[in-house]
């Protein structure tokens, strides 16, 4: 064995062909995506990229999103949860008591609410992590306990309405501190709202910058220049066409602003924090990780208990969207959820998916309800459309990586 | 011509750029054993996918004559028509079904659809006891060893009314026992008219049973020999194309006191609770030495070492570790890795990496915390470590952020090394560190091995593979049935005297 220390100036570049087909595999979600915009806006005469029906769009499918965070997680770790869809209705329907019937103050209800979502989550994570019942049994089983208890909750009928605040985070919209701002031709837009799409891609810009060039410190590849530049540009634009279509008509949606929060917090977290790192270890080589001294019980544990809390969310978003907790609330939210993990690029094995991915398999479906909704197509086609770009999705990335091998 | 059963000319294989075969040929004699030879990644496999129609006709150039007809299979199931079968390294039995079901899967004894369990299992009993398999018909094959597993396939073979057997690595996962009734079965099928081609990477066993011998590198046909009293390194020399007179790298060690020592350990097995797997077991490693763990397969060496890291195996443990002269924890993998014990087991696919990841966190997989602050890990850092052992150890990787399933075996286990040499451990145990990897990684993990112990590491290794255990090790320890039978030093080790504590059983 060599010992050399040499100076690490020069990393070894990968195969220009290998480098490009990784790219085309992780990118594919992301071009699928415009495309499939691109499409609908063409269907629909441009209805789908007005300002208000972008706004529809985010909070109409926030709640789905905010599980999708939570199951790509859990897909990545190699598991499944059945139960999300029935946690979403028990959730929602004790906040409303909370609310409703106790007279609690709404931070008080949707902070008992989440914990909650959390002790849901840790039961399940129990039996499925220190029992070692396969997730799909015990979420099978949470899916007709949650259930069960909502309908002892609320009996037949919702229980609402709900306080402004709660409403307001479902439905509402940043207020216009600032007043609005002319934009020529586009008419009045709000300027915190713009102000705010400014700081946010000024601050990808400046991290990213950051990052690069702490990669270049340390001698590894990164994006040529233009390529990086094109990147920044293209995520500018595509983040402030957004931005001004909602400045333009009622300002930023609070569901929007919570949304952006988890996702980045999420991304950081799966890819950067060591918990993240051993979601991964653990559904790629499961017997790898504990050999390696993965807290594997533990870290499943926690990715069961966290996703109890992000459905408790998302049941108060829900609830409070409809305006009262009902029975049958988030039947069959947790296939979309689902869907939009391996839509986004997660494996059934485990051990692979981003959160950024997850949320743009749940943006897909999302516009293709909305799209399809526009042209006037009944659900039952808009079902039929879902499924089978579910099983394209899945079908690109098998063939892909049988490709790579 | 007809003396020849099988004759291939001028095979060329590519797969997208690389060419895997280059023009070989092979001609095999009617009723002999035929053995191919060579370094992982020279061909071998590939060259009898290309025969038992797993690489279909067209795929591939050159031509197969077999039984003085030419062939042009398209599939497996058309080379098994011709009588040809091949079985290979990774076993295909179906475990939850029976010996019986396994033997006529595909091909069962049946009349209108339904199965005739009663042809079914007395023809099974028939084809066990040709291959000299005492078990029932109906055992369940997950019941079995691997020994008696492989036994199954070729009774399957045989059902096929085979006259060309194919073996890929046949005894790689076999103990000697079990290796031994393995090639006894060869040569009486040999007696039968059965040919044989077997690949094989344990080359005493090859100079034993094989009447001719064809080594393959880079893709090529380098020679055929006939294998009367031919010898292994006359072999090895043709697989790696130079004369490897050092198997081993050259060290002078340099031993220092004790570091670990296990005392009085016991393990019970977590499947049978009352049955010993380990015995009142005492060892001890010291400072820059390197100390070799023989047994024959079941003897207890893997469950030894994965009992002490972190009780991975086994029930009812009982026994102290002691490092630098004080008793430690090493009831959890996390202790034990903090308490500067680090394993690297036998199977690195399956316990040792995260094949779809990349070399970069595979490296940083045992020691994440090394890298985080406040439970962030610093990717550039972790880049930095990877290239580092990139560089010192060879892995040879487009990148370090390639996808480890990709790479070759030897390069794979440099990874896991590399992983375990991050957690800075004072004691590694390497559970077969060469197993599944050619002469020519061998010799570089050896010398990484040598430069850990020359670091102050003091190293533990087990190894089905005698020779390696005696190049490389100061002292070697013989297990039997869970008992430490012997201590043997560098000086005094032969492999003979090895065998016969390896062999001591209770009443000896």
């Amino acid at each position: 064995m060599t010992t050399k220390t040499a100076p690490q100036t020069v990393a070894a570049p990968a195969a220009p062909s290998s480098r490009l087909s990784i790219n085309l595999r992780q990118s594919g979600i992301y071009v699928a995506f415009a495309l499939i915009v691109v499409l609908f806006a063409v269907l629909t005469d441009g209805a789908l990229l007005q300002p208000q029906n972008i706004s529809n769009i985010i909070v109409q499918n926030s709640y789905v999103l905010i599980l999708a965070i939570g199951m790509i997680l859990v897909i990545i770790g190699g598991h499944i949860d059945l139960s999300v869809g029935s946690t979403v209705a028990l959730t929602g329907a004790i906040c409303a008591v909370l609310t409703v019937q106790w007279g609690l103050p709404w931070p008080v209800a949707v902070l008992l609410t989440l914990l909650s979502g959390a002790i849901i989550g840790a039961a399940q994570g129990y039996w499925i992590a220190y029992f070692g019942i396969p997730a799909f049994i015990v979420t099978l089983a949470g899916m007709l306990v949650f259930r069960a208890l909502t309908l002892t909750t609320l009996g037949n009928q919702g229980i609402g309405p709900f306080p402004n605040e709660i409403r307001s985070l479902s439905n509402g919209f940043t207020g216009g501190y600032l007043g609005n701002i002319g934009l020529g031709p586009l008419g009045g837009a709000d300027l915190v709202s713009l102000l705010a799409g400014v700081a946010c891609v000024a601050g990808f810009a400046l991290s990213q910058w950051r990052k690069r060039a702490a990669r270049l410190g340390y001698g590894q590849t990164v994006d040529p220049m233009p390529l990086f530049v094109l990147k920044l540009v293209g995520v500018a634009v595509v983040v402030m066409a957004v931005v001004v279509q909602l400045a333009r008509f009622r300002n930023l949606p609070w569901v929007l602003v919570l949304l952006a929060a988890l996702a980045l917090g999420y991304s950081l977290m799966a890819n950067n924090s060591v918990f993240g790192r051993h979601i991964y270890s653990i559904g790629g080589n499961l017997q790898a990780a504990t050999l390696s001294g993965v807290k594997v019980k533990a870290v499943t544990f926690w990715v069961f208990v966290n996703m109890g809390a992000l459905a408790a969310l998302a049941g108060v978003i829900f609830a409070g969207r409809l305006n009262q907790a009902g029975p049958t609330a988030g039947v069959a939210f947790e296939l979309d959820a689902i869907a939009a993990a391996f839509i986004g690029g997660a494996a059934v094995q485990g051990g692979v998916g981003k959160v950024v991915g997850a949320i743009t398999g749940g943006l897909i479906m999302g516009v293709i309800n909305n799209g399809m909704s526009l042209i006037g197509a009944p659900s039952e086609r808009v079902m039929l459309v879902k499924g089978l770009v579910l099983l394209a999705a899945v079908a690109y990335d098998v063939w892909t990586k049988r490709r790579a091998s | 011509m007809s003396d020849e059963i099988l004759v291939m000319r001028g095979i060329t294989k590519r797969f997208a750029g690389v060419t895997a075969l280059h023009d070989v040929s092979l001609s095999v004699r009617r009723g002999e054993i035929h053995a191919i030879c060579g370094e992982n990644g020279a061909g071998k496999s590939t060259l009898m996918k290309v025969l038992s129609g797993v690489h279909p006709h067209g795929t591939y150039d050159g031509e197969i004559v077999f039984a003085g007809e030419p062939c042009a299979f398209n599939g497996v199931r058309d080379s098994e028509r011709r009588g040809i079968v091949i079985i290979h390294q990774e076993l295909a039995l179906c475990g939850q079904l029976s010996v019986a079901e396994n033997l006529f899967l595909g091909n069962e004894r049946a009349r209108r659809g339904f199965i005739d369990w009663n042809r079914t299992n007395h023809d099974a009993q028939a084809l066990l006891d040709r291959v000299g398999l005492r078990e029932n018909p109906t055992t369940q094959v997950n019941d079995l060893g691997v020994g008696k597993q492989q036994l199954v396939e070729i009774a399957k073979a045989l059902s096929k009314e085979v006259s060309l057997l194919i073996l890929d690595e046949p005894t790689a996962a076999l103990n000697d026992d079990d290796s031994q009734h393995l090639l006894d079965l060869l040569d009486g099928l040999r007696d039968e008219g059965i040919t044989s081609v077997i690949i094989s990477h344990k080359l005493n066993e090859v100079t034993r049973i094989a009447d001719t011998v064809t080594v393959l590198r880079d893709g090529k046909t380098i020679e055929t020999l006939p294998a009367k009293g031919l010898s292994e390194e006359r072999i090895i020399a043709g697989m790696v194309g130079r004369d490897l007179e050092h198997r081993f790298p050259p060290r002078t060690p340099d031993i220092g006191d004790e570091v670990l020592r296990i005392e009085d350990w016991t393990v019970h097995s977590p499947a049978q609770p009352d049955r010993v797997v380990v015995d009142n077991a005492t060892l001890s490693v010291r400072r820059g030495e390197i100390v070799g763990l023989a047994g024959l397969m079941g003897a207890g060496r893997t469950e030894l070492a994965m009992s002490v890291f972190g009780r991975s195996y086994g029930t009812g443990i009982s026994g102290r570790v002691v490092k630098d002269g004080a008793e430690i924890d090493t009831r959890t993998v996390q202790a034990a890795i903090r308490n500067g014990l680090a394993y690297v087991s036998e199977d690195r696919k399956r316990y040792g990496l995260n094949l779809i990841e990349g070399v970069q966190r595979n490296v940083s997989a045992a020691a994440l915390d090394k890298l985080a602050k406040r439970g962030w890990v610093n990717e550039n850092e972790e880049f930095s470590v990877a290239e580092r052992f990139r560089r010192s150890m060879g892995i040879r990787t487009p990148a370090v952020s390639t996808q480890v399933g990709t790479l070759s075996g030897g390069n794979q286990q440099k990874v896991v090394l590399a992983k375990w040499m991050f957690t800075d451990p004072d004691v590694l145990i390497l559970d077969e560190p060469t197993r599944g990897i050619d002469v020519g990684a061998k010799y570089e993990i050896y010398s990484i091995i040598n430069d850990l112990a020359a670091q102050g590491k003091a190293v533990l290794v087990i190894s089905s593979e005698l020779p390696e255990l005696l190049g490389l090790c100061d002292r070697v320890y013989a297990l039997s049935e869970g008992r430490i039978t012997g201590e043997l030093d560098r000086a005094e080790a032969t492999q003979e005297r090895l065998m016969q504590y390896m062999t001591r059983g209770q009443n000896s």
